[in-house]
């Protein structure tokens, strides 16, 4: 047996976990205890360094520490015990994998004696999530663990973000070692690019400088990559204008001259008549999913693509690159803006702009404002206006009708201010990400914009959100309907609703909020609208404000799925006057 | 076009499944697939046939290289490497057919494993074209059974060891 090291401490491995955790520089987790967990709660209860955030919902833990990593842009941690805990965070392991969210899940496992046998709360959880994570690991051997956490956060946060898993069963909690957290990681078929081939730059100059029609396709990838400032460089250099993805809003500041937008099904019809006009798209950490693209085969058909990415598998995967850069993009970003300085006239591309700008003043988003009825685009416009030049707001959202309004309405000028679920299109992700970016930024206001459906699937984290001290405001888009669902049978499949009514009413949301500690608000019209915001926003408590909106109202523009940017349907007055006259 | 690639992998629990985990993913199909050790005692070898267009097969090595206990990924193209495959074939044998097949057998260089009152199981290695020409010529007698082991392969000595794709992107 070799000899411990002189620093090494005798500990068990519960111990170890924390340790681990707090020379990782964790501040805070997320979790729920159980049996199978029972001796690392036992370590935290005899002292930690590291908060634990106490969740109601396993599901909630995991979405709190996405919300919390992406808020502050370090590793997000949630902790759950075995079989049931754990498979209550199979969704926010998913999610993060879409989205490229750096996350480590710690979950009890039972005794080593145990597995395989079916015991209680048992469950082969490293074996379910193997396709959402970057890697993941079955701590056998007690004296392992200290390598394997370093590694796990090393691999969370390092190439492409993403989440991992260590699974512990409870004997290894329990066992002794001779603790010393390893300096380095041991991992020799791990190795993500360093940098950018500089010759691949220069090429990607080459092609910038030569177009008269260039822009920035911009993903999630810069902001985890923290390159937003080296973005910003390069688009003031070469005088390109920026689209950022859903998972892209804030990477680039939103009142900039040079912002177009977001492209995609629910982008404005300028935004996507920019970047299926351009005739060198520069894709920064941006992956052409189908939301942005729609049919392939008509996304931006005349357009050279430059395509920079730290994750080599989403070059050419589904858009040829005919300039693939492989790298982190913060200094491939600060080299290619390096590049352009020399060699390009910023000049060339004022016609370009000129053209956005006539597009955008030609195509505004637009919604009705007829009936008696709260518009929804309303609620956001308020929201938007109220907190216009603050830079300590913090957005959430769940996903569906109400998403897409918070993408088209808000205004989010730093980086990491818009926190989605974007690829997986998780419901109920906003409340629980809300209480974890509170948690990663205490001195912001935290809003998460959410839908009547999103709300009462994760709505339970409000409790949390209270006892925690972790405040923040819900303000409901609601609709009493799955919104997002109803438009698209009410567009493509008939006007057949099916299974689609929750009803504005129940529950009563702000008697709900009331009892759980929170503020409760109602609105349902137009003139009481701002102030209860305002009142809500400046509460400094956990507030919930319930708008009840025209369930009628569809998000315009939409690309229909599978169809091409030009076949976007628009907002359409004639349809609202006769929707009114019914 | 069928392509041949071997992967390095560490031999660690769950290693395999990562690897065939993703194929399935990503809705890449595995024609065959040999898993065994190597000359490292922490390390594995995958040889793999996958049936894949170009781009298919690059973004195959490119999600593969992704995997943590993955060390290398390899295309073993044609020509520059040797490969392998091991079949046992259980073969109907009346005693009025067995010298034919025994010639038939000593053609092939295939072994006589096991003999029966009424067959004959033949063991053969040679390349995996070799192994499909024998198995046509004794499907006529009655094969009763067949096993195959996958193909293994390595580049070739001149070559030093499996080639590496050319990595243009990184």
């Amino acid at each position: 047996m070799s000899a411990p090291r002189l620093s090494a401490v005798r500990m068990t491995g519960a111990d170890a976990i924390l340790r681990s955790l707090e020379a990782e520089g964790v501040d805070v987790v997320f979790g729920i205890p159980g049996g199978a967990i029972l001796p690392l709660y036992d370590a935290m209860a005899k002292g930690t360094t590291v908060r634990h955030v106490l969740a109601r919902h396993e599901q909630g833990a995991g979405h709190m520490a996405e919300g919390y990593a992406r808020a502050s842009g370090r590793v997000g941690v949630a902790v759950a015990t075995s079989g049931p805990g754990a498979t209550n965070l199979v969704t926010p392991i998913a999610d993060a994998w879409m989205d490229s969210t750096p996350l480590v899940c710690i979950t009890g496992q039972v005794r080593s004696n145990l597995i395989g046998t079916d015991a209680f709360q048992e469950c082969d959880i490293t074996g379910i999530t193997i396709p959402i994570v970057k890697h993941s690991w079955l701590v056998q051997d007690v004296a392992e663990l200290p390598a394997v956490l370093k590694a796990a956060f090393h691999v969370a946060r390092t190439g492409r973000c993403g989440p991992v898993l260590v699974d512990v069963p409870r004997d290894v909690q329990e066992a002794e070692l001779d603790f010393s957290y390893p300096d380095e990681v041991s991992l020799p078929g791990w190795k993500p690019p360093r940098r950018g081939h500089p010759r691949q730059i220069a090429a990607a100059a080459q092609a910038v400088a030569a177009a008269e029609r260039p822009i920035l396709y911009v993903g999630g990838g810069v902001l985890n990559a923290d390159a937003t400032a080296e973005l910003r460089e390069l688009a003031e250099t070469a005088r390109i204008p920026v689209v950022t993805t859903l998972m892209a809003k804030s990477a680039f500041p939103e009142s900039h001259e040079l912002h177009v937008g977001w492209p995609g099904m629910h982008g404005p019809k300028w935004s996507n008549w920019a970047l299926n006009k351009a005739d060198v798209i520069v894709a920064a950490g941006a992956r052409f999913d189908d939301r942005v693209t729609g049919k392939l085969a008509a996304f931006a058909p005349g357009a050279t693509v430059v395509h920079l990415d730290v994750d080599a598998a989403e070059i050419s995967k589904i858009r040829h690159a005919e300039v693939p850069v492989v790298g982190p993009l913060k200094p491939v970003l600060a080299r290619l803006a390096r590049e352009l300085a020399e060699r390009c006239e910023p000049e060339r591309t004022a016609e370009w702009l000129a053209q956005i700008s006539e597009w955008r003043e030609r195509f505004p988003l637009r919604y009705g404002n007829g009936g008696e009825l709260l518009k929804p685009q309303r609620v956001l416009e308020v929201l938007r206006d109220l907190t216009s030049g603050r830079d300590d707001v913090v957005w959430t959202t769940g996903v569906g009708q109400h998403q897409m309004w918070a993408m088209q309405y808000l205004g989010c000028d730093r980086p990491r201010t818009f926190i989605t679920s974007g690829g997986l299109g998780t419901m109920g992700y906003g409340i629980p990400a809300a209480v974890g970016a509170k948690a990663a930024r205490p001195e912001a206001t935290v809003v998460c914009v959410d839908g009547d459906g999103c709300f009462q699937m994760t709505c339970q984290e409000l409790a949390t959100a209270v006892l925690e001290e972790l405040p923040i405001v819900v303000v409901i888009v609601n609709n009493g309907y799955l919104g997002m669902v109803r438009q698209w049978q009410d567009m493509f499949f008939e006007e057949r609703f099916s299974h689609i009514h929750l009803s504005h009413a129940v529950p009563d949301y702000a008697a709900l909020a009331r009892a759980y500690g929170a503020l409760g608000f109602m609105v349902d019209s137009d003139d009481q609208l701002e102030e209860t915001l305002a009142e809500a926003l400046a509460s400094g408590q956990t507030a919930v404000v319930d708008c009840r909106v025209d369930p009628r109202e569809h998000c315009f523009p939409m690309i229909p799925a599978g169809q091409a940017a030009v076949d976007a349907v628009e907002y359409d007055p004639g349809h609202d006057a006769e929707a009114l006259a019914l | 076009m069928r392509h041949t690639i071997s992967v390095l992998l560490e031999n660690r629990p769950g290693a395999l499944t990562r690897v065939t985990s993703m194929f399935a993913r990503r809705g890449f199909n595995i024609e065959s697939l040999a898993v065994g050790p190597t000359e490292r005692h922490d390390v594995s070898r995958i040889t793999l046939r996958v049936d894949a267009e170009k781009h298919s097969l690059e973004q195959i090595e490119k999600q593969m290289h992704k995997l943590v206990n993955v060390l290398r990924v390899a295309e073993l193209a044609p020509g520059e490497s040797i490969e392998r495959e091991l079949a046992l074939l259980k073969v109907a044998a009346p005693p009025s057919a067995r010298a034919e097949l025994m010639a038939l057998g000593e053609v092939f260089n295939a072994r006589v494993a096991d003999l029966g009152p009424d067959s004959i199981v033949f063991e053969l290695t040679g390349s995996p074209e070799d192994v499909d020409s024998f198995e046509e010529l004794v499907r006529p007698h009655g094969l009763q059974e067949l096993v195959r082991t996958g193909r293994i392969g390595l580049g070739r000595a001149a070559r030093g060891g499996t080639r590496p794709r050319s990595q243009i992107l990184v």
